[in-house]
């Protein structure tokens, strides 16, 4: 196909341009395919040149290695041209929010680590951030400064390990590699801290589980300084590269008013050349006060998003070099009895201790009744949450609103109008994970 | 308005569609969730004057970029016939959103070009999220599995 044929062009054409355009957007019909399993396709409602009368429905997915998961997409093709999709979802639904009802807010943390498994410690940064605005817990400085260490940690993990998988999607096996590499120096320092590589169940509503282990600052330094100078490496590895220039080049393109619309958030929108972080424009934890630039594209297209990305990483960078240059001294958790425990030596001096610490694992806390949305930028996005409190220990209802979950829907019109070989591209682009997703 | 501040509303109904289509055109450019709660257990909430509750109530947040500030919305729905109108017109992206909603919570949204189940296989009979829908003990089509106790 050339590359001047029209359906080249995977932009989202308002074809029918009659009246009002700002209900053209929103309503654009041919992208999203709207099907049940096993119905034939109703090719009348296509909008867009066809060379054959018949397209063909072919399933990608749920086992497709480059699908980032339990991700199906129903493509609808006219030869290797992509009409409609649909994305279809679910195969990883296992009801945490249902799940969440019953566990207490001492348990719920662990419960929502597991959604965005590459990103865990933003879920339970959100969760935790809910529970204590119910609560009116007040942090102490130093909890606020390791949880947002840990926080840009993460998003540093998560771009690393998109990095990698979207080099792998675009044929690029030393880029994945590297990723790994370097996203193992920051699980390397998960562990030491956490405890754990994944899932960590660290930050917790009323601090963090454990203080920041000796040296840190040096890992820290070390973390920042090789991946900062690898990241350079990737430039030459990827950017000035004329293979990856030209597959990522203007495939999967999407306007401003179509990614408003469609509700997406994080670098899908930050590409198509939105200014909108929320630790800028409605600042959580500190970051009102370390310094660090919103990183935004100008064309929406995958190499947009790419390059947002790599750059968020020396963004992120940054503020890791200033968190740790700034962190202050003091507590950790809150030193309220009613919502942490205890630290360890004292439950065998005091009865009283030893009485709180019981009632915090067993029955654990009682949340005032109310309702809140809390949201924070997660490497995807805005993750929100949504907390009902019915006064007791455990919550009446958690909704969990998964950036990846939303922005799966800029799918079928990112795809729309190219080739099924930029498919795999423009999924990576998308950087969905199926745990947030279907939860 | 300060940064970050969150208006809530309480709109009936029959008011829903309206309102957030009169935020829309205040600067509220998009729809961050939608979402909806079962009230069935709860021991009783907070409501302004004029407000009736009903069993269900659908929460939509929407987030204006240019004024930094977020607008709460929530809809009372019964639980004789629970349907309210579907955003879709106004913000495309929340079809999945609404769909989780039908699919979980089972309240139908009148206007939605699709709405199928989502998240849950088509054939699920019940909406999980509902207060009344047991937890556990659902029979797995495992081999020998043992089934509800």
């Amino acid at each position: 196909m050339s590359p001047d044929h029209p359906h080249r062009i995977s932009t989202w054409d308002p074809v029918e341009t009659s009246e009002g355009a700002q209900e053209q957007l929103p309503a654009a019909p041919s992208a999203v395919l709207r099907l049940p399993e096993g119905a034939v396709p109703d090719t009348g409602q296509l909008d867009i040149e066809r060379g054959d009368d018949e397209t063909m429905i072919i399933n990608m997915g749920p086992q497709h290695p480059s699908t980032h998961g339990v991700l199906r997409l129903m493509l609808e093709l006219d030869g290797e041209v992509v009409v409609r999709t649909k994305p279809v979802i679910g195969y990883l639904h296992t009801g945490m929010e249902k799940t969440a009802e019953e566990l207490t807010y001492v348990q719920g943390a662990t419960n929502v680590t597991r959604m965005d498994y590459l990103a865990p410690l933003h879920n339970e940064l959100c969760f935790s951030l809910a529970v204590e605005s119910l609560l009116g817990v007040e942090l102490p400085t130093r909890a606020v400064w390791v949880r947002m260490l840990m926080a840009e940690l993460d998003r540093l993990c998560s771009h690393l390990m998109w990095m990698a998988t979207n080099g792998m999607d675009l044929g690029s096996t030393s880029m994945m590699i590297y990723g790994f590499r370097e996203r193992e120096m920051v699980l390397n320092f998960y562990e030491k801290t956490t405890g754990l590589r994944m899932n960590h169940n660290f930050i917790r509503p009323g601090g963090t589980a454990a203080d920041l282990p000796d040296g840190w600052e040096d890992d820290i330094e070390v973390i920042c300084d090789t991946i900062l100078a690898r990241s350079y490496e990737y430039d030459e590895l990827l950017t000035g590269q004329p293979i990856f220039r030209e597959r990522t080049e203007g495939v999967g393109a999407i306007t401003a008013e179509e990614a408003l619309a469609l509700s997406a958030t994080g670098p899908i929108l930050r590409s198509t050349g939105v200014p909108w972080d929320l630790r800028r424009t409605m600042p959580y934890l500190a970051y009102d006060e370390v310094e660090f630039d919103v990183i935004v594209g100008t064309y929406g297209d995958n190499f947009d998003r790419y390059s947002v990305r790599l750059n968020e990483i020396r963004e992120s960078i940054r503020i890791l070099r200033q968190v740790r240059d700034g962190m202050p001294k003091g507590d950790y958790r809150v030193q309220d009895r009613k919502v942490t425990p205890p630290p360890r030596g004292r439950i065998d001096e005091s009865m009283e201790a030893l009485i709180h610490h019981f009632k915090v694992f067993t029955e654990g806390f009682r949340v005032p009744e109310g309702e809140v949305y809390m949201t924070v930028e997660s490497p995807r996005g805005e993750l929100g949450c949504y907390l009902v409190s019915d006064g007791s220990a455990k919550p009446y209802r958690l909704h969990v609103r998964g950036p990846s979950f939303v922005n799966l829907q800029t799918l079928p019109h990112l795809l729309r109008g190219g080739l099924v070989a930029d498919a795999v591209a423009v999924i990576s682009s998308v950087d969905p994970v199926m745990g947030e997703v279907d939860r | 308005m300060a940064v970050g501040t969150v208006e809530l509303c309480f709109p009936s109904r029959a008011e829903y569609h309206g309102a957030v289509a009169s935020a829309r055109s205040d600067g509220f450019e998009l729809c961050s969730d939608v979402c909806a709660v079962d009230y069935l257990r709860h021991p009783g909430r907070s409501l302004p004057e004029g407000v009736t509750p009903e069993r269900f109530e659908v929460v939509v947040n929407l987030l204006s970029l240019s004024a930094r500030r977020r607008a709460r919305l929530r809809v009372q729905v019964p639980e004789a016939d629970p349907v309210v109108d579907s955003l879709f017109d106004l913000y495309p992206g929340t079809e999945a959103m609404e769909r989780e909603v039908f699919d979980l919570m089972g309240i139908r949204f009148s206007g939605h070009p699709d709405l199928t189940r989502i998240l849950m296989p088509e054939d699920w009979e019940g909406h999980p999220l509902r207060k009344d829908y047991g937890v556990g003990r659902v029979p797995v089509q495992f081999k020998e599995a043992p089934g509800p106790r």
